[in-house]
């Protein structure tokens, strides 16, 4: 054996023990989030699930958060690494407020600030397992993009992560468009989310909606949706195979 | 100023609470060819006297683009200079880079003190020769900024640098009210103006003077030749003729040695801009 191989100038990354320096898997994720603009600014929405494989774990985590003042940001996949990223984000606002100059972060700067992070990351071989939506108004103009944990950036009218792409985009090509008033904006984000509830396994009816104007970020108190599980096929579903369950 | 026992460091206090070398630095900048700065709510202009040391050289570059919505203006030692507007390049695109987002010249011009500050207080390095006139755009519009060797800055309506820049300031103090609403053309002129004031009588032609612009909606640009000709001739501030070997003006240095101490500063007389 080598001596040169074991100290820590040959660090392999694809060693069996460096492999505990980075992240291989998430543990404790959170599902989709769907973002739209609307007349006033931009909406968020994301459920308050923290599922620890399949197993639905944890009921209150709080997926959606403001950045700053003009900001806000909603992540899926490793909540830890929200965390770690909110840390980074409370810290970049500080000191961007420490100047004290009249300028401040706008989502444009955020999102590109956070788009570097998760790039430089996933260039380490070791991302931050997340996919995040950034969402914000300033000086009039909205915006809303989407970052995911290999770096893949992009904005749009109206963006989601994970499932939300595949089961609430389609439905937001179908019946967004420009000037939708809150309610709309509420209703079509709940549509979304319903379609979520019922087809995502790791989806759990407590969800939030976040909005952010000129004004400000107002984050609602969790709330659950209506669902309606009275199908006929439903009923006796063993009518066909008495003795099953 | 006078040679004394107190000069030598820049990290040696006179008893009065000077640091004599960072103010001979500062007379650096006072060698150096006049350099004017002024600004409207929305635009700057960037205006320098550009002497070549003979007909044969080229003219010592002074004004420098940083980005597309900051330029600076040098005096002093342009080799200083030089390194300088490479930092703010460097700064500025970093921030570019990581933000997508012009760096506010604010920002940029506190960093830029910050690092002429480290050199009056390390006894390994000499403070920066040159004084800059940084002007550019943020949030709020338009800015002009001076960045001295001693690493203060100051904020200006209107500023000049240099030699015989006193001449300059006298005339941008009578007029620099008018400045804030100014047009582009007559925020051109007034700098053009300001400029001929520290030829002291010489002509004023495009080939000795440089003049840039940054404005809301309109990124950093030296102006050609052609166009400052043209600007010249239209607002009639053609000076008087003097016969060459009267010129008091310091000539610009390219890497030539020539020493001549232009107004009547004794003692230091660092080299020549």
């Amino acid at each position: 054996m080598n001596v040169s191989d074991s100290t820590p100038a040959m660090n392999n990354l694809m060693g069996s023990e460096a492999d505990s320096q980075r992240t291989l898997y998430p543990y404790v994720t959170g599902t989709s989030v769907v973002g739209i603009k609307y007349k006033d600014g931009i909406l968020l929405a994301a459920d308050m699930g923290g599922s620890y494989g399949s197993t639905l774990r944890y009921k209150t985590v709080e997926r959606l958060k403001s950045v700053g003042k003009h900001s806000i940001i909603g992540a899926s996949g490793e909540i830890s690494d929200f965390q770690e990223i909110m840390r980074n984000l409370d810290d970049l606002i500080l000191y961007d407020n420490m100047w004290d100059d009249g300028n401040s972060f706008g989502p444009k700067e955020v999102h590109n600030y956070l788009t570097r992070m998760m790039y430089n990351r996933r260039n380490k071989f070791n991302p931050l397992w997340n996919s995040l939506v950034l969402g914000g108004v300033k000086n009039g103009q909205k915006y809303l993009g989407t970052v995911s944990m290999i770096g893949v950036h992009y904005e749009d009218n109206h963006v989601a992560t994970g499932f939300g792409n595949h089961l609430a985009r389609p439905l937001l090509r179908d019946e967004w468009h420009e000037n939708l008033t809150f309610e709309e904006g509420v209703k079509l984000l709940e549509k979304c989310m319903r379609v979520l509830l019922y087809r995502d396994r790791s989806a759990v009816n407590k969800l939030q909606i976040a909005k952010i104007t000129e004004e400000g970020v107002t984050i609602s108190q969790p709330y659950a949706l209506k669902t309606f599980w009275g199908f006929s096929a439903f009923k006796n579903p063993t009518a066909g195979a008495e003795g099953s369950w | 100023m006078f040679r004394n026992q107190y000069d030598t460091d820049v990290t040696t206090w006179s008893p009065a609470g000077r640091l004599f070398q960072v103010e001979y630095a500062m007379e650096a900048v006072k060698q150096g060819s006049a350099a004017i700065g002024l600004r409207s709510k929305t635009r700057v202009v960037l205006a320098c006297v550009n002497k070549s040391t003979s007909e044969l050289s080229s003219h010592q570059k002074k004004i420098f683009k940083v980005d597309d919505h900051i330029g600076v203006a040098i005096a002093g030692l342009t080799a200083d200079g030089r390194v300088l507007s490479r930092y703010l390049r460097n700064e500025c695109i970093n921030y570019s880079y990581t933000y997508e987002s012009p760096l506010p010249i604010g920002r940029l011009v506190v960093q830029l003190a910050d690092k002429a500050q480290v050199c009056t207080q390390r006894s390994w390095k000499r403070p920066y020769g040159v004084g800059l006139l940084v002007g550019g755009l943020d949030e709020s519009g338009a800015h002009l900024y001076y960045n001295c060797p001693s690493g203060n800055y100051f904020e200006y309506e209107a500023f000049a640098i240099g030699s015989r820049s006193q001449a300059a300031k006298t005339y941008l103090e009578r007029k620099f009210e008018t400045f804030k609403d100014s047009s582009r053309d007559n925020l051109i002129k007034d700098a053009l103006f300001a400029l001929r004031e520290t030829l002291q009588g010489e002509k004023l032609t495009s080939s000795v003077c440089t003049i840039a612009v940054v404005g809301v909606g309109e990124a950093f640009q030296i102006l050609n030749q052609e166009t400052v000709q043209g600007l010249i001739n239209e607002f009639e501030i053609v000076g008087e003729e003097l016969p060459p070997a009267d010129e008091a003006a310091p000539p610009e240095q390219g890497s030539g040695a020539e020493s001549g101490p232009s107004a009547a500063e004794q003692g230091a007389a660092p080299m020549d801009i």
